[in-house]
């Protein structure tokens, strides 16, 4: 049998029901391999010990008719878990200890999974390479000195370096999706609606999302089955038909129309980036699809607007913060001197610079040129998706303008990290689901991803492309453990 | 547009940040290359565009309030810095 970490997690789910591994096994060799990978600082907190006893009791009666039946499973630290330290990688949140679970995790707890840790984050979600965050940045397991993209960064490492056999991210502006192609691993971000937002730290509220991270599409379909339900306790939760998505998962894509957005051929944009993406023109051609030229006029402004839109909510969701109730508290000469230093101590530079720009652009004279301008754009993004799906099924874009940086590389220029974001951002902007699938290696051997974007509530046919791409495209990637101990 | 230091010091008023006078000048530099970024939407004449206000495009729907979790005074003040039986204490507001 392979190696247990290097089993994707339908193997493993297979070999736990036929009884060929004990979720034991599963839990131990996931926690060996974590304990021998510090040095991609994935983890910010572990739980291993209580993971092993669940484990130990889910084999002395186990259940083997839930979907991930004694599956080990680490997740991003933006989600709470109950009694587990949750911190969103923010020394503001640096002794936090929710009481209390968020649905999505809950979903994944109540089909059986085990917790094993909380990954590291960019700060609140708010960082393109998880160098955002008060907690180190995370290494990338394709090469020492690459970031693992952001903001699940740490989410993406685990996956890629089988810390853990699946995880879940959130992403408000592409932080599944980019991470995703910067580690070789497949990503979804679904529709805005589908998954519950309860008990998610909060960054841009009308953006965020959680989803799947996985080494396979498959993988990512189940997961997308199990954290996906209607929950009233999140308002903009929608009560929509779910499928289940790996059973109903195909690769007959016959006669669907991919449509191909000139606008996305960006200045400046790497020539192997051009060349993947015709490769996978031609791949979703050899599966019988078919792909026709599209426009989306508005894209260029979609990272401007998210500029805006995202900070601004950002500020708003961000008051909480304030050293009374919980979190850090910095001691003031009075109440509102308590609240300034608490906030300039315990938050980090680029949370910051977004809750300043967001209350920026919400303040009094200036809120009609910003916000309601960025608002007003944001529709223009929308009624342009809303055109084109008149005319195809599905988009098929590059997930991103270029494969991984070098770590340090743009901390000092924050529009050239934002510049990242470029293509998975109009996504988020129009509430629709992308997932982004590994598709080739550029010249250095470094993962690049490419993204296909569906209507909103229609996870069931990007999965489906995105299966019989990965079956042509047979991506390997190049994993050498050159980190562990 | 240009984002002064008198700017930066009332944003951080706002914002209830404090922002001392070496962090100000970096941050005004980059606000300000990140306004700049943000000024393309000026390109765009949209006196006649709805804004966008919900993705969803739904109304928010209405619920009964009803009281679901009792009894949670104490994990409510669990995490709090400092507190004093059921209260958060906070530094003396009235002089």
């Amino acid at each position: 049998m392979l190696d247990i970490t290097k089993q994707s997690l339908t193997e493993l789910v297979e070999n736990i029901k036929n009884k060929k591994l004990s979720s034991t096994d599963v839990t131990k060799a996931f926690i060996q391999r974590s304990e021998k990978s510090s040095e991609l600082n994935a983890y910010i907190t572990d739980d291993f010990t209580l993971a092993l006893d669940k484990a130990k009791k889910f084999d002395q009666n186990p259940n083997l008719d839930l979907k991930l039946p004694g599956i080990p499973m680490a997740v991003k630290d933006l989600f709470c878990t109950k009694n587990v330290k949750t911190t969103a990688g923010s020394k503001i949140l640096n002794n936090f200890v929710p009481t209390y679970e968020s649905t999505v995790t809950e979903n994944i707890w109540n089909e059986g999974a085990i917790l094993l840790g909380k990954l590291n984050c960019d700060e609140f979600a708010m960082g393109s390479s998880n160098e955002t965050s008060h907690f180190g940045n995370v290494q990338n397991p394709i090469d020492k000195n690459l970031v693992p993209g952001g903001s699940s960064g740490g989410s993406a490492s685990a996956v890629a370096g089988q810390l853990t056999p699946i995880t879940i991210g959130t992403d408000t502006g592409g932080s599944i999706r980019q991470p995703a192609s910067f580690t070789g691993i497949v990503g979804l971000k679904p529709t805005y609606g589908s998954c519950s937002r309860y008990g998610i730290v909060a960054f841009a509220s009308s953006l965020d999302q959680a989803g799947p991270m996985a080494q396979n599409v498959k993988d990512c379909a189940l997961l997308q089955e199990v954290i996906s339900t209607y929950d009233p306790k999140d308002s903009t939760s929608i009560n929509f038909k779910r499928n289940h998505y790996s059973k109903e998962l195909t690769k007959n894509i016959k006669g669907k129309k991919i449509g191909i957005p000139k606008e996305y051929r960006v200045d400046g944009m790497p020539k192997e980036i051009e060349d993947l993406w015709q490769k996978g023109i031609q791949y979703v051609k050899d599966c019988g699809a078919e792909t026709i030229d599209i426009s989306l006029p508005h894209t260029s402004y979609a990272l401007p607007t998210y500029y805006i839109v995202a900070p601004a909510e950002a500020s708003s969701n961000l008051a909480r913060y304030d050293g009374v109730k919980y979190g850090y508290r910095a001691k003031g000469e009075n109440l509102i001197d308590m609240y300034e230093k608490t906030r300039s101590e315990g938050f980090g530079a680029e949370v910051q610079r977004r809750i300043m720009i967001g209350t920026y652009v919400l303040s009094s004279g200036y809120y009609d040129a910003y916000y309601l301008k960025a608002q007003k754009v944001r529709k223009l993004i929308k009624n342009d998706f809303d055109e084109a799906y008149k005319k195809v099924d599905a988009i098929l874009t590059p997930s991103t303008p270029s494969s991984a940086f070098k770590i340090g590389e743009k901390t000092n220029d924050p529009v050239s990290m934002y510049l990242n974001d470029i293509f998975t951002v109009p996504v988020n902007l129009a509430g629709l689901p992308g997932i982004s699938i590994p598709a080739g290696h550029d010249t250095k051997g470094y993962p690049l991803g490419l993204q296909i974007i569906g209507k909103a509530f229609d996870e069931q046919n990007i999965l489906n492309i995105a299966f019989a791409m990965e079956e042509k495209i047979n991506f390997k990637n190049k994993i050498t453990d050159w980190w562990i101990k | 547009m240009s984002i002064d230091l008198k700017t930066i010091k009332h944003i951080s008023k706002l914002s209830r940040i404090s922002v001392d006078e070496k962090r100000a000048g970096k941050l005004a530099d980059d606000l300000n290359s990140i306004f700049e970024f943000i000024e393309k939407l000026n390109e765009l004449k949209t006196d006649d565009v709805k804004p966008l206000t919900s993705i969803a495009e739904t109304t928010l729907k209405f619920r009964s309030d009803e009281i679901k979790s009792k009894n949670i005074r104490e994990q409510i003040i669990k995490n709090s810095p400092e507190d004093n039986e059921d209260y958060f204490v906070v530094p003396k507001v009235i002089e």
